[in-house]
């Protein structure tokens, strides 16, 4: 395939779909899915027929949208209408009144239009808009036109100097520059070269990376295409979950597409350029999401993470040179070529360029995946995209950054978000996942149902991380049941430090982090706890008859 | 090894080693001591106990010294208040980790856990001990490994995989309900794998995997790691 032909696909396409009037977006990813989007889908394919308007309006099966607390979720196109709760009769009255009568069924339309109005979709740009099933689809998006200008116009260099320009930094958590991640894997020597995408998503309530792969997979592999072309690889490997059987079977179906349109391949878009993509899925470990822990996995070895240096640039999968980044930094990918570095660096903050998805989980209104700009404010996040805390109770703290993230209070919810401010309050950016706490959650309790979590989850390799935070659950164990001691806070204090400091990865390095600073904003409670032997929110000293 | 040099600080000190070097070697050639556990001349590093950790000046992060290598210019502190303070630290976490009673060892005086704890001047433990109630397994005719003395530094599993090359021993589970297993987790006499070759019961640093009728002086002899180092450089 050639570049004309991929804009006679693209041409084809839109052609196709303008014939449309209107467009009916049905949800069918992880979150709907089990609320019976199926059976909505198939509702609303009878319904057009029943009210003969199948040449009008098309049905599409396709990604989510975002706001996952009300699935399933419809999408009506022109004016993109979000139905919410949509059952089998209500898809049937969706089709009467909006589609034969054109009135939008105003009962049923979502609620918060703050939830969107302040969110920036580059990333999730085709998320709910395109079918992922069909490569098409994501052709007529303009996709894979990225790939064929890096191919025909730009050298691989140039390709790394615009990403370089973007701004961009690693979405997976730490935040490194992308653009020299490339470069110093386009300079190791060694080769084979490779790239492994990583999409083992483990933190609970975090799932921004599933949704993309199962919105809009081809801007995963496009984005892979193209860095294996600035760094010189000819594989890619995607490590995912084997808990998220949707993306995956999304994922494999994007890829057989691909590799068919000589997207993939040998000789892509007939030139001398070959990569191929293949799935490796991982077996429920937390800690394999880890750079050096992911490699192993992929060899086929236990997922456990080994000291760096050597870094995966010069000593990877095999000891070869290998590229690893999130899906997220690698769905931005063609963004910035096609609209150039420049374009990219101007959007959230000058230091922390781009946008951000974050899994809005916890006590908010409208939950929900959201992509902000970088350096927009939590309180923006919680208050105006979540439609502040449920049931009009009190803000208490926020949680960012997943499991390992920090707890902060509403004294410190004004800073923007971007790397080094959270870093700053003692929380990461993580794998993006914001949960909302309101007064009625003790703070000890959840600092130690999130320490229980990182427990579970270490590898067992290093002293730290087993056994410190080991000793750290026991403490929590012995607060919240009645027995804590004064002292427990200093040693809290003492090895949660350590732990960061001394931890071979970054699991470990950031597992204190809930603990700290919840020591930092909370420590009141704390005392509390150990002296009164009280729970302000009444959650701890639960007998078995759950009395306080 | 290649023949290029660097030079480098350790502790103010200035040092020239071949390039590719860990700190660790090139402190210990130059007469500077940094105290290991899980790390063992002659089979790969391992950086798992965390007992190694050095500074490096200008890293904000602490280094392991048996898995780092040099680099020229770079100046190396080994020896500092926090440090000092952190594998203490890491000292008390392993002795309250498992059933670390030494009276009681086998490994008793010739332990390597509870001499470092002796010179690191670890007095007391500041984490609650933990009494563990895991597998002794004695079926193998004169090995016994017990499981509550491991301190997971894995010399045992690398050497049977590295020198002995059969890879009898390796990991079951994760965190703290990690142990170490025979085979398929076999009973060590069903083990069709194990040559007996005693490598693991040599190399253990504490008294988890020994000997049965034979005198710890002669199982933890020290000259075991040269041993299994010249054996690795005539290869």
């Amino acid at each position: 395939m050639k570049l004309a032909d991929l804009q006679k696909i693209a041409e084809q396409e839109v052609d196709f779909q303008r014939a449309y009037k209107y467009r009916i977006n049905v949800c069918c990813s992880s979150g709907c899915m089990p609320l019976g989007a199926l059976k909505v889908l198939e509702a609303f394919e009878k319904a057009v027929k029943e009210f003969g308007v199948e040449k009008e309006c098309k049905v599409a099966r396709t990604g989510c949208p975002g706001t996952c607390s009300v699935g399933p979720v419809v999408v009506v196109e022109p004016g993109d209408y979000l139905y919410q709760n949509v059952t089998p009769e209500k898809a049937r009255e969706i089709v009467r009144d909006h589609i034969v009568l054109g009135l939008p069924a105003k009962d049923l339309l979502y609620s918060n239009e703050q939830f969107f109005k302040k969110q920036k979709r580059l990333v999730l740009r085709n998320a709910g808009k395109i079918d992922p099933y069909r490569i098409q689809d994501y052709i007529a998006m303009g996709g894979y036109s990225a790939l064929v200008k890096c191919l025909a116009t730009m050298t691989p260099q140039g390709v790394i100097y615009e990403v370089m320009t973007s701004g961009l930094r690693g979405r997976g958590g730490a935040g490194f520059p992308t653009g020299q991640k490339w470069s110093l894997v386009a300079r190791a020597h060694g080769s084979p070269k490779y790239i492994v995408a990583n999409l083992d998503e483990g933190d609970p309530g975090v799932f921004a990376n599933r949704t993309l792969a199962e919105a809009d997979p081809h801007a995963i592999l496009e984005g892979m295409a193209i860095a294996a072309f600035a760094v010189g690889a000819e594989k890619g490997y995607i490590y995912i979950r084997a808990e998220y059987p949707l993306a995956i079977q999304t994922l494999q179906r994007a890829i057989t597409q691909a590799r068919s349109m000589s997207l993939l391949g040998n000789n892509i878009l007939e030139t001398s350029f070959k990569f191929d993509v293949e799935l490796r899925l991982g077996a429920g470990a937390f800690v394999a999401g880890e750079e050096t822990a992911i490699l192993a996995s992929v060899e086929g070895r236990r997922a456990m993470p080994r000291p760096r240096p050597p870094y995966p640039a010069n000593s990877g999968l095999w000891g070869k040179p290998t590229l690893i980044q999130n899906v997220e930094t690698l769905a931005n990918i063609p963004l910035i070529i096609m609209n150039g570095g420049l374009w990219f660096s101007k959007i959230g903050t000058p230091k922390c360029t781009g946008t951000k998805c974050f899994s809005l989980t916890g006590k908010v209104n409208t939950p929900g995946l959201i992509e902000v700009p970088m350096g927009i404010t939590l309180r923006e996040v919680i208050f105006d995209i979540g439609g502040g805390v449920q049931k009009d109770r009190k803000f208490k703290a926020v949680l960012v950054g997943g499991p390992s993230g920090g707890c902060i209070p509403e004294t410190h919810i004004d800073q923007p978000i971007d790397y080094e401010s959270l870093k700053n309050l003692g929380a990461i950016m993580g794998s993006g996942g914001i949960v909302v706490l309101d007064d009625q959650s003790c703070m000890v309790d959840t600092a130690k149902f999130f320490t229980e979590f990182c427990v579970d989850e270490s590898c067992g390799k290093c002293t730290p991380c087993r056994v410190g935070l080991t000793k750290i659950k026991g403490i929590y164990d012995a607060i919240t049941q009645g027995n804590g001691r004064m002292e427990d806070i200093t040693v809290l204090e003492k090895t949660s430090v350590y732990i960061r400091d001394a931890s071979l990865c970054g699991l470990g390095q950031t597992a204190p982090n809930p603990v700290l600073t919840t020591l930092r904003y909370f420590k009141d409670e704390y005392i509390q706890h150990i002296k009164d032997k009280k729970c302000p929110a009444g959650r701890c000293f639960k007998t078995k008859e759950g009395e306080q | 090894m290649s023949a290029l040099t660097v030079k480098l600080k350790i502790d103010n000190i200035e040092v020239e080693v071949p390039e590719g070097t860990t700190i660790l070697k090139a402190a210990r050639d130059n007469g500077i001591e940094i105290p290991t556990l899980c790390s063992l001349e002659g089979l790969t590093n391992y950086g798992g106990c965390r007992l190694c950790l050095v500074e490096v000046k200008g890293a904000p992060k602490l280094f392991p010294a048996c898995t780092t290598p040099v680099s020229a210019g770079m100046e190396v502190i080994t020896n500092s208040e926090q440090l000092r303070e952190y594998r203490k630290m890491t000292i008390q976490l392993l002795l309250s980790e498992r059933t670390h009673v030494c009276s009681v060892c086998v490994a008793n005086d010739h332990c390597e856990l509870q001499s470092l704890a002796n010179k690191l001047g670890v007095d007391h433990s500041i984490f609650e001990r933990n009494w563990t109630r895991k597998e002794i397994d004695s079926s193998h005719d004169f090995l016994v490994i017990d499981r509550n003395r491991c301190i997971l530094c894995t010399r045992c599993i690398r050497v049977c995989d590295e020198i002995e090359g059969v890879h009898t021993l390796d990991l079951k589970q994760r965190g703290r309900k990690a142990e170490v297993i025979m085979d398929l987790d076999e009973d060590w006499v069903n083990s069709c794998s194990c040559t007996s070759c005693r490598k693991c019961a040599k190399v253990c640093p504490v008294g988890a995997i020994y000997i049965e009728g034979e005198p710890i002086t002669r199982t933890k002899n020290k000259d075991v790691a040269e041993f299994i180092l010249t054996r690795r450089q005539r290869k």
